[in-house]
């Protein structure tokens, strides 16, 4: 048989696909035609800016070939040996029992009467089930898809998600700025051509976008940054961390202990206002509150002034560095990039991370937020893009088989009882739990103050917990909790649908084998999310929808996730319910026909070609993001989930005065007296920290960013030739081992040296991990990423067992932001290291 | 006649290992027949990279250095060879017969870039083709080069003075990896990390406040090199030579000038450079 090549899309860039024999040869980033491309040009000092006609792919998506065929597939259906389901079930054994082998009529049937069981004895609500983000691309087989839509028939209890990568934005900043229709991160419009024509300098706070890459753009930005670098604009990294943007950059380093960077805002604020250098003007006309924070700025309400001194006390950075930084972010065009997508960043996800995310919008306020050069901008999106094209993404209700209206029915799903996954393990483990915030508040600031209990009065507790896609042993918090929970007989039945093994896979009693997008049909834009991120692929140099075509059939016994749930969905005599009386490609061609593309391509044409590449037009009209704002204009930008865009409050922020908010007027309104998150932003030290009591047991302070080459805990097991860069995973008496990045000063102090295997430790977990002795981490310090896929602990079924797969997420707190926040803290952890004897 | 080559320049690597994975990708699990037996799962890095940590905290560099076959005019794995296992082609590319090389230990050990690794199961020497395979097939770069996102790798001829390449090296300052290999590689970089030096500028009795615009001298080495601390009060010097002896000078009015002497053996942070007024 000769060659094919199919067109597919990963979770970080378009791929051409090579098969021979049925077999996937090789996979490069999407080889188009030269002809489809149109690239834009920003001109800036003289020169002009264009993109290279290609597709920058994150690094793991050249390995995609070899996760396709991993060892770590899931085969066949399996049960867990000592699980009977009309017998002894063995709760106690998840994660110790091994498993055998079963046919998928047994394992359908077995999944199917525990369904009937639990709905007919508790109810739909004792149905409660899970999915990781972005273990495969492609909107119809997405999570929000097929899984959605079976359980929503089910009227299960959801399970809402914690805003884990911008906890601090989410819950803070909106109240500053608004933005809540963006979860809190700001818009990005044409802020590539502002930083090109305009930025003098850009600080880099907390974000490291050659590694986390705005989120699933691959690194078509990495040259963007390179630009600026050789136009001479500075750079400045304030990060526990010198991380790799900061290596290629090069620029200045500022290593603030963890848990300072508000302190270190403050002090900031405290040389412009003392010296007279912010813009008094825009203070004026575009905020409210500023006398009040100025108060407390200069120590009038707590006797505290928040001078660069005091701020060295607490941070460790020079004063006279601070106050260096501080009047050159004033005398010249300043740039904040304060996480990947703007917002974003570790410094968000510890202790009261919503004041260092309300800081970086307010010392932005002082500086005239929106004006050219002085924005907030995370340095992965903005590039021009066209928006008038609308191609459904994985967040639009549009874009979902779960509630699209091209579907002849969309199951309603009448359950009001909701989990929150930060606290999933306790509401099994000890109920009742209760928390403030709808997850995902994108659809008013009001979300974040609506109160949850669970149980929830005239529904079950949970009975029946079905798992999908993924793990979060290596990425929430305090995990070892997730073993306990699944070892209790409280949840009657566990079910896995997974692709791989993951680490949460074996502790079901039922697991099933799905596929992946190579294997199945699907449709997809390169970094597209919609929803609550909208235009997130101007992220990209060039906006591609991929059909996502089927190179091989599924391997082994694995289905595609949509035929699995259509199989259950069968027996439980819904199947018409579900499948909407569609197949994956006609669900496929019933979004590209809802879509804007057939304008511009036949079905025909890009079913057979397999990508079309949307380009800007000749008349392409740049909007920086809020220079409306700053310039008292309406909004100009397309950000269409503004609410307040094309009304008469068109030239407002979302906040409710429509203005920067020194003093928050949505906390006012809703927690005026609470202290951990006051409507005027504090500092406050963290609860674990540098002046905590157990401080003294435990005194590094552990730092787990979002990783550089896995996402999340997606790749990194199931890729093993990730394994051999070192960055990753280090080899070591033939075991792939999870780095530990410490000074020269803390190996020497405990007798570690490059290359032992150490162990981190708390009293919530041991992880085992090798050390990588560096200049580049702050004394004190760990650095270690979150998301190893890789749990595995000495002792198999005990939560307490060390784990040597890196899972440093164990040792994290799972006490939240503040007492009304509910965000994960993972950079809130004290921990101490030895070398590890065995 | 043509000369194939890769341009590497360091100082735009981001060390996202895209080329190494490419790399894998094109020849894990797959033989070429005419050009390269199948790509072992472990011990084999037909483009590696090497990640170079220098200097101390709060100024450490990093830098990647990418490593392919140097496809070296002057190879000593083709003196080494038996049979003509190892050839040049007329585009220069430098290629191990995947049949005749059978056996061969010896083109492992000739390398001094050990670059050519040994396939104990098929009993072969293996390395970079620079996609030889795929150049054939009318593919215009080698997969590294493709899927490098920084334009840090370059391919092309150099004997075609229009191509990129070839402008390249005239432009930039080129050099091998090891001249002392005297191979005379084809592959050739720019910005290979040499030794530096960095401090700050701090004025006695005014520790509040930085020292910017304070001139710093180096001498040494033949160097005679002035620069002035950035509104930090830092400074540096780069691209400086390994083991030789420098001396750093700060002078500014109303402060006694100060002079630090120091051997490079390796990247140096003098701290702070504390000058004490007049």
């Amino acid at each position: 048989m000769s060659e094919q090549v199919f067109t597919n899309c990963t979770n970080a860039g378009p791929v051409s696909v090579y098969v021979k024999d049925g077999k996937v040869t090789r996979m490069r980033p999407l080889v188009a035609d030269e002809k489809d491309f149109k690239s834009w040009t920003i001109e800036a000092g003289g020169k002009k800016y264009s993109p290279p006609k290609k597709f920058a792919v994150a690094p793991y998506v050249h390995a995609d070939r070899r996760r396709l065929y991993s060892e770590e597939r899931i085969k066949y259906p399996m049960k867990r040996v000592d699980f009977d389901p009309n017998g002894e079930r063995n709760p106690q054994n998840r994660g110790k029992s091994p498993y055998e082998r079963i046919s998928w009529d047994e394992a359908l049937d077995i999944v199917t009467s525990e369904i009937k069981r639990v709905k007919d004895t508790y109810g739909g609500s004792a149905i409660s089930g899970m999915t990781s983000s972005h273990h495969n691309w492609g909107i119809v087989g997405y999570k929000m898809g097929p899984f959605a839509r079976f359980m929503n028939l089910l009227e299960f209890t959801p399970v809402l998600d914690n805003p884990d990568s911008w906890e601090g934005w989410h819950w803070g900043a909106t109240h500053t700025y608004g933005f809540f229709w963006r979860l809190g991160m700001p818009e990005q419009y044409d802020l590539l051509e502002d930083s090109l024509k305009n930025a003098e300098m850009i600080v880099l706070w907390s974000n490291d976008p050659d590694t986390t890459r705005g989120t699933y753009t691959g690194q078509d930005s990495v040259l963007w940054r390179q630009w600026l670098k050789e136009k001479g604009v500075k750079m400045v990294f304030i990060d526990p961390f010198h991380n790799y943007t900061a290596g290629v950059m090069e620029g200045k380093w500022l290593a603030p202990r963890i848990g300072t960077d508000t302190a270190l805002a403050m002090s900031i604020a405290h040389v412009w206002i003392t010296e007279d250098i912010y813009d008094k003007e825009y203070v004026k006309e575009r905020t409210v509150g500023f006398d009040e924070f100025k108060k407390y700025v200069l120590g009038e309400t707590d006797g505290q002034p928040k001078t660069p001194e005091w701020a060295e006390e607490e941070s460790g950075i020079k004063a006279r560095v601070i106050r260096a930084l501080a009047r050159e972010w004033a005398a010249k065009r300043t740039i904040l990039s304060g996480g990947a997508r703007g917002g974003e960043g570790g410094a968000c996800r510890q202790a009261y991370g919503t004041e260092w995310a309300r800081m970086m919008v307010l010392l932005q306020g002082m500086q005239g937020l929106g004006k050219p050069g002085r924005t907030i901008w995370g340095t992965t999106m903005g590039a021009p893009s066209e928006t008038t094209t609308w191609f459904p993404a994985y967040a639009d209700l549009q874009g979902r088989v779960s509630t699209a209206s091209i579907a002849k029915s969309i199951p309603i799903n009448p359950t009001k009882q909701r989990l929150y996954r930060l606290t999933l393990p306790d509401a099994v483990l000890d109920p009742p739990v209760s928390w403030y915030g709808e997850g995902f508040c994108g659809q008013s600031l009001e979300q974040q103050f609506t109160h949850f209990e669970y149980p929830m009065e005239g529904y079950s507790e949970i009975k029946l917990f079905y798992r999908y896609g993924g793990s979060f042993i290596g990425t929430m918090s305090d995990t070892s909790k997730w073993v306990r929970m699944y070892q209790s007989p409280k949840l009657e039945f566990v079910v896995n649908q997974d692709i791989w093994f993951n680490s949460e896979t074996r502790m079901a009693d039922i697991i099933l084998p799905a596929c992946t997008n190579f294997e199945r049909d699907d449709v997809g834009e390169w970094g597209a999310c919609g929803g609550y991120t909208c235009h997130a692929s101007s992220g990209c140099n060039y906006r591609i929808v991929v059909r996502q075509q089927k190179c091989l059939e599924p391997m082994w016994e694995s289905k595609s996730d949509f035929e699995i749930f259509s199989l259950i969905s069968d027996r439980l005599g819904i199947k018409e319910k579900f499948t909407d009386g569609k197949t994956e490609l006609e669900w496929v061609k019933a979004f590209f026909d809802s879509s804007d593309l057939p304008e511009q391509v036949s079905w025909e044409e890009f079913n057979k070609k397999g990508y079309h590449i949307i380009n800007i037009p000749d008349d392409y009209k740049s909007t920086p993001s809020l220079r409306w704002f700053a310039e008292g204009r309406d909004c100009d930008t397309p950000d269409t989930n503004n609410p307040k865009r094309g009304t008469l409050q068109g030239k407002e922020l979302g906040t409710y005065s429509g203005k920067i908010e020194f003093v928050s007027e949505s906390l006012k309104a809703h927690f005026p007296d609470d202290e951990e998150r006051p409507v005027s932003p504090h500092y406050l030290p963290s609860w674990e920290g540098h002046h905590s009591d157990i401080y003294e047991k435990y005194p590094l302070q552990l730092l787990s960013p979002h990783p550089r080459f896995t996402f999340h805990c997606h790749y990194d097991k199931h890729t093993d030739w990730l394994d051999d860069i070192p960055i990753h995973r280090v080899k070591k008496d033939g075991y792939a081992w999870w780095p530990a990045r410490l000074h020269p000063e803390d190996a020497k102090l405990r007798g570690i040296q490059n290359n032992d295997i150490v162990r981190l430790y708390n009293d919530r977990a041991s992880v085992l991990c090798i050390a990588v002795v560096t200049e580049r981490v702050r004394l004190g310090v760990i650095h270690s990423y979150a998301s190893s896929a890789k749990y595995d602990p000495l002792t198999p079924g005990d939560a307490d067992s060390p784990d040597r797969g890196g899972c440093v997420n164990m040792l994290t707190p799972s006490r939240m932001l503040s007492k009304n926040v509910p965000g994960m803290t993972p950079n809130s952890c004290l921990i101490e290291i030895e070398k590890w004897e065995g | 006649m043509s000369r194939y080559s890769i341009l590497i320049d360091v100082n735009k690597c981001n060390g996202c290992y895209n080329c190494f994975l490419s790399c894998r990708d094109e020849y894990y699990g797959n033989e070429y027949p005419g050009y390269s037996a199948a790509q072992p799962l472990n011990d084999q890095f037909w483009m590696q990279v090497a990640e170079i940590e220098r200097g101390e905290y709060p100024k450490p560099k990093i830098s990647y250095i990418a490593k392919p076959c140097m496809h070296c005019e002057s190879a000593p794995c083709i003196d080494a060879a038996k049979d003509g296992a190892v050839y040049r082609r007329d585009d220069g590319i430098v290629m191990i017969d995947p049949v005749k090389a059978k056996g061969q230990e010896a083109i492992v050990n000739a390398c001094p870039y050990r670059v050519i690794f040994w396939n104990s199961e098929l009993q072969l020497p293996q390395k970079c083709t620079m996609c030889a395979h795929r150049l054939d097939e009318g593919e215009k770069q080698p997969r590294c080069v493709e899927s490098c996102p920084t334009g840090a790798l370059v391919f092309g001829d150099l004997d075609d003075q229009n191509s990129e390449i070839a402008k390249l090296s005239k432009s930039l300052d080129v050099e091998s990896l090891h001249p002392e290999f005297g191979t005379d590689s084809l592959v050739k970089y720019v910005g290979i990390p040499k030794r530096f030096v960095a401090g700050e500028v701090v004025f006695a009795g005014k520790e509040g406040e930085c020292a910017p615009g304070v001139k710093v001298t180096l001498t040494g080495g033949g160097l005679n090199l002035e620069t002035v601390t950035d509104i930090f009060g830092d400074f540096e010097f780069e691209r400086l030579e390994k083991n030789e002896s420098y001396t750093v000078a700060v002078s500014v009015d109303g402060y006694a000038a100060k002079e630090v002497s120091f051997v490079m053996r390796k990247d140096v942070n003098l701290g702070e450079v504390v000058l004490d007024p007049k």
